[in-house]
């Protein structure tokens, strides 16, 4: 191979870089999981609990099939926005961070 | 004398098919359909040459076309015609589908997408080679492909049966010297139409020779073009139709639930007119349909013969095991997977989930509404079943305003048929380019003959794509009583409980080991797979029909059900015990081979997180080609 064999003792190689870029995937992945399942398993627990209001007609539809045949699709929308956005942010904060990192050690 | 006296039956017969009646407006668009998809199909095989390109579509598709693509390979039959054959029979429960179909996807773009892009390869088995450094556990890996595969295939070729039989119902065989083709009602006296089996047959060699020929390339274009011909075909006749029947709100209005008040003694303004059709006995009452915990859900316990109250329970249980399985199968699919890989970067790839859910949502809007409206209007389809059942509403529909409108009518329901065309017939090539790719690629290339030539293999796709088409021609004729959407629903729950817990724990748990991930993987997956072949082979001993009699050894189990309503709901929606138990399984066996963890997970873990601008991808494969390559 003409390229020389990678330096592995770098920041980027570290563990602690590992550990902090695993968690804040994490921690962005699930929040935004949480506030999708909120809603997901929310829905048939306020069925069972509260099959009055549910059934409320609002245009002609029951309130709980509004939400689910009309009113999810948007929701999810919002939460995939959020997490590109954020994420494509996170990256750009990493490679930043991994440079900051290797040039304070060498 | 003899060839004379054949050469004129042969004439008297196709004259009178010829003078049957066909509606030739729904045959045009139909055949249009096929004809477009065909001849794309083999214009691009003349540019797709290498082995690569044949494979992942050279790793080089933008994203409009690939959001594009992979929503129309995944708006399959079972979104196009299933969904709203579903909700017709089964009311508000079977919302869940489309709502998860569509929103399975935002689980996929948070916690699989990127990190499978970053790494890597072309398949999923390619991934669990690559994560475990494991050539064992590659070929576990590709069984699964082949499993689910089938599992969702069957559901399209139901779409095909059903909707060929629509097209050429006014065909008459009998008398004719074809009349060994009339199809059998439930008495076994012929019936006008073309069997069942005829429709899956023919679309099965016609995808079948296409793939063949063509390769994903072909097939990235053709999907692309198939999913603006379904969006078409699901809105385009809502809208007419809404326009004529009323809104979405006002036909669900016409549909009674239990907690609407009814009608004041005085009332001051004249109450709505109900212009609905009168529903058969078959069909489930207002309050059942339209309320939560309805028929699909409560099915099991009511069999049982619990009152309407004990059964919620159980209904809330079978509701969180379908959304489990949705949510989490969409993660697992490995015909949807293999597409993360045609972006040409990680960026890329979750701007293209996104559009594919801004793609798939828009559309689910639409099927549930064909389903309220055939309740409504055209509610004789509750008392038939197999392919002449609600699963053709969306076929059906837009021929009643025929009276009305006329012609209007019958070019509506060419172009639904036209989108139904585009639904199987695009997820089937996609299933058909996995599946053999899957045997071309894994089984034939690495573990047959791993020295072949890149010829060689070419050749063995073409041959593999013709045998798992004619396996699932014969897979497909058989499942003609089961509803497609249900059928998909398994397709889903095996893959929830086989490839999503391998992604998830694979990507996000460095302690992993390829036994565990093997053992939970094959357990959770099995299960699945057992318990809804079980339940299938259950319901089919029920039909009436020819399946009926071939099933009819399974019919005890029915009595089983009967008696325990709890395992039939867990065996009918597995996922909710299945995925548990195997992602708890890869836990358990991956701490006691705790030993075997990779030895180079650090860098493994970083290839995965780590943004691609750090070029660890490169370093990576570096390392592991070594000097000698």
């Amino acid at each position: 191979m003409s390229q020389p064999p990678p330096d592995q003792s770098d920041f980027i190689h570290s563990e602690k870089f590992l550990q902090e870029l695993m968690k804040r995937q994490l921690k962005l992945s699930i929040s935004c999981a949480t506030a999708f399942a909120v809603l997901l398993f929310g829905l048939p627990l306020m069925n069972y609990l509260l099959p009055g209001l549910m059934a409320q007609r609002v245009g002609g539809f029951t309130l709980s099939w509004l939400i689910l045949g009309v009113l999810f699709f948007p929701y999810v929308w919002i939460i995939a926005r959020v997490f590109i956005t954020r994420s494509m942010a996170l990256e750009v904060d990493e490679v930043r961070h991994a440079a900051e990192g290797n040039h304070r050690q060498s | 004398m003899k060839s004379g006296m054949l050469r004129r039956a042969i004439i008297v017969s196709l004259n009178r098919i010829y003078q049957m009646q066909i509606d030739y407006w729904i045959l045009g668009f139909s055949a249009v359909t096929v004809a477009v998809t065909i001849w794309m199909g083999f214009r691009s095989a003349k540019t797709s040459k290498s082995a690569s390109d044949f494979f992942v579509a050279g790793r080089s598709v933008s994203v409009g076309w690939n959001a594009s693509a992979i929503s129309g390979e995944y708006l399959s039959a079972a979104s196009f015609m299933g969904i709203a054959g579903m909700v017709m029979l089964s009311g508000y429960d079977a919302l869940w589908y489309p709502v998860c179909y569509a929103c399975g996807y935002l689980f996929l773009l948070l916690f699989i997408a990127g990190p499978l892009r970053r790494f890597g390869a072309y398949t999923i088995p390619d991934f669990a080679e690559g994560r475990y450094d494991s050539p064992v556990f590659r070929k576990i890996a590709v069984c699964f492909v082949l499993f689910i595969g089938f599992f969702y295939t069957m559901p399209q070729m139901k779409g095909a049966g059903t909707t060929l039989a629509y097209i050429f119902k006014g065909v008459d065989f009998r008398g004719t010297m074809f009349q060994f083709l009339a199809p059998l009602d439930d008495l076994g006296r012929m019936t006008p139409g073309i069997p069942y089996w005829f429709g899956v047959a023919i679309v099965g060699l016609v995808i079948t020779l296409n793939v063949a020929l063509g390769g994903m390339k072909g097939i990235t274009l053709v999907q692309a073009v198939q999913y603006w011909i379904k969006m078409f075909a699901i809105s385009v006749p809502i809208f007419v139709l809404l326009a004529v029947y009323g809104g979405y709100g006002k036909n669900l209005a016409l549909n009674k639930s239990a907690m609407d008040t009814p009608p004041a003694v005085v009332q001051t303004v004249e109450p709505l007119k109900a212009e609905r059709l009168a529903l058969p006995d078959k069909a489930p009452k207002d309050e059942a349909w339209i309320a939560p915990f309805g028929p699909l859900t409560s099915k099991a316990a009511k069999a049982a013969g619990l009152s309407a109250e004990e059964a919620k329970p159980y209904s809330l249980l079978y509701t969180f095991s379908l959304i489990v399985a949705l949510v989490c199968g969409t993660a697992g699919l490995p015909h949807i997977l293999v597409r993360f890989y045609t972006n040409p970067d990680g960026v890329a790839a979750k701007k293209t989930t996104m559009w594919v859910m801004i793609l798939i949502g828009v559309f689910y809007v639409f099927p549930p509404i064909f389903g309220v409206l055939g309740r409504n209007f055209l509610p004789e389809l509750y008392a038939a079943s197999g392919s002449k059942g609600p699963d053709k509403v969306v076929l059906e529909l837009p021929v009643l305003i025929r009276e009305k409108y006329g012609i209007l009518g019958s070019i509506l329901s060419g172009i639904t048929c036209a989108g139904a065309f585009a639904a199987f017939m695009s997820t089937f090539s996609g299933l058909l380019v996995s599946m053999t790719s899957a045997l071309a690629h894994d089984v034939y290339g690495r573990m047959l003959r791993p020295g072949s030539s890149a010829g060689e293999r070419m050749r063995m796709f073409k041959w593999c794509a013709i045998g798992v088409g004619g396996i699932s021609v014969l897979l497909g004729s058989v499942v003609e009583p089961l509803e497609i959407n249900f059928m998909v629903g398994q397709a889903f729950a095996i893959a929830a409980a086989s490839y999503f817990p391998l992604l998830f724990m694979s990507v996000w748990w460095r302690g992993m080991t390829m036994k565990g991930a093997a053992t939970g993987m094959l357990t959770g997956g099995l299960c699945a797979l057992f318990s809804a072949t079980v339940v299938n082979a259950s319901t089919l001993a029920l039909d009436k029909g020819a399946m009926g009699r071939l099933f009819s050894p399974f019919a005890g189990i029915n009595d089983f059900w009967k008696a325990h309503p709890l395992l039939r709901i867990l065996a009918e929606q597995p996922a909710i015990w299945s995925v548990p138990l195997a992602i708890g399984l890869m836990i358990i066996v991956s701490k006691m081979t705790r030993r075997t963890v990779p030895a180079d997970i650090r860098m493994k873990m970083l290839v995965l997180h780590a943004p691609e601008a750090l070029g660890l991808k490169q370093e990576y494969i570096q390392e592991h080609q070594g000097p000698a390559h």
